[in-house]
This record gives C-alpha cells, structure tokens and sequence, in this order.
C-alpha cells in the first residue's frame, strides 16, 4: 500500500508539472528551447526558496524527474558547494551534482549518433 | 506507414491549430506521470539493490535517459512526442530527446559541426541558464553569510 502510494505521489506531481507545460506549448508561443530554459531556472529559484527539497521529499521522482528537479540539483550544488569549499563551490557546485545526468545524455547520444541513421521525418 | 488510430488522433491534434487544452493537457499529465512513475521504480529499484536515496534517484535519472536516447535513436521517441506533447518534453527525458535527436539527425554534417555542434542546440541554453541562475543564487546565498 505504501509503495503503491509513493508511485502515485510520483505519477500526479510529474504528471502535473507537465500538464503546466502542456499550457505553455498550446497557449503561447514559447519553443521546447525556451520552456525547458524555463523550468531549469524556475527550479533554481524554488529550490532557493526552500520550497523544491519538500516536494522530492514527497514524490521522489514526480519532482526529480522533471527538468525543474534538474534545477534543483543545480542549486543544491551550489549550496554544498558553498559551504564545503566557500566561493570556489558557488562555481563549481551546480555542474558537479548534475554532472551525471549531462555526461550520459551526451556519451548516449554521441553512441546513437554514431550507430543509428536519422529517421524520416513526417 | 501503419498507424494505430490513436496515433494519428495525437498526430492529428497536434497538426491542427485549435487543439483542445483539456485533452493536450490530459495526455501530457498521464504520459509524463507514467515516466515519472517509470523514474520512481527504478528509485525503488536501486534502493533495493542498497543505493543511497541521492545516489538511487541519480541513477534512475540516467536510465531514464538510456532509455530516452535509445527511443530516439530507435524513431520511437518522437511518435511518443507527437501524442504526449509537454509529457515528454519536461521530464529529463526530454532534454535527453533534445541532446539526441539534432546530433542524430544532423550526423551528415559532420562529427564536428554535425552530432558536436548541434547536441547542444537546445542543451547549451538549457546548461547556461540554468548554472547563471545557481551561480546568482549561491552568490546571494554567500552575500547573506556576510551580514
């Protein structure tokens, strides 16, 4: 029952945060570029404020997931970094706590580039 | 090219011009969550196989982008995009789909400038802004330690 909560909590918050997104494709004229740049920086500042922590404490991935939570790894760096290492951290914080996700996407998509041919596009 | 009729129902809303918020909105809740979901079993997952909590959802987050680039590279991914909209934009699977997609696609220009150059396309500005933003942040964070 408990973990059957805990994948609900991850289904309604991420699927929430994307249903906000889905507003900004139809309703304006923002492109994919523009909106992820928008939920990064959005996820910086709500985890500055204290506010994204508590939220990944209650839907794990539902928060984690979505490019915010990207955000939040960023400025949770950042603050480690501060205070582990002072000013150096403030540099070195944010890319270091996202440095797995960035290093896999790029390693993963240099292999597929190198393997599979484009699809056509229709 | 064969065409389940939800599929072309996805492809068909998202060619027209007034596609109704409520339904995008609906299938973009229930494809992110779903992803989302996916995120928190492979949490689980790693945390059985006795991963810490940061490390587990680290990881998880680099399975989901596995599987992302693969479904990209595999034309999957953008059939998934057509019906599921900000579904999978906003998840870290989307970013992995925006690494992925223009180096694959722009491989005939070259190792350079093709799959290099274009990776970042839509990753640089992501990147970016987002270390401005937690570098402004930890610099306001150091300012208030100083008063």
């Amino acid at each position: 029952m408990e973990l059957f909560l805990t994948y609900l909590k991850a289904f309604l918050v991420g699927g929430a945060f994307c249903a906000i997104g889905q507003i900004f494709i139809d309703k304006t004229k923002l492109t994919p570029a523009r909106i992820l740049v928008g939920y990064v920086v959005s996820g910086v500042i709500l985890s500055g404020l204290g506010l994204y922590q508590p939220l990944v404490d209650f839907a794990g991935a539902g928060a984690s997931v979505p490019l915010t939570g990207f955000g939040h790894l960023l400025a949770k760096g950042v603050r480690e970094g501060l205070a582990e290492k002072g000013l150096f951290g403030i540099l070195s914080g944010g890319l270091t706590a996202t440095a797995g996700g960035i290093a896999a996407a790029i390693i993963f998509a240099l292999i597929i580039a190198l393997i599979f041919k484009p699809g056509d596009k229709t | 090219m064969a065409l389940t009729p939800k599929e072309y129902e996805g492809m068909n809303q998202k060619a027209s011009p007034n596609s109704p918020l409520g339904k995008d909105m609906l299938l973009a809740f229930l494809i992110g969550g779903a992803i989302c979901t996916l995120g928190q079993f492979f949490i689980e997952l790693y945390t059985m196989a006795g991963l810490d909590a940061e490390l587990a959802s680290g990881t998880a987050s680099v399975t989901l982008v596995f599987l992302s680039v693969l479904f990209t590279g595999l034309n999957l991914y953008d059939k998934l995009a057509r019906l599921g909209g900000a579904g999978t934009l906003v998840p870290i699977t989307g970013f992995a789909n925006a690494v992925s997609a223009p180096a694959l696609e722009f491989k005939s220009e070259g190792l350079i400038l093709g799959i290099g150059v274009k990776m970042f396309s839509i990753a640089g500005p992501v990147i970016v802004y987002g270390v401005a933003a937690s570098v402004i942040y930890g610099l306001i964070l150091f300012l208030f330690q100083l008063f």
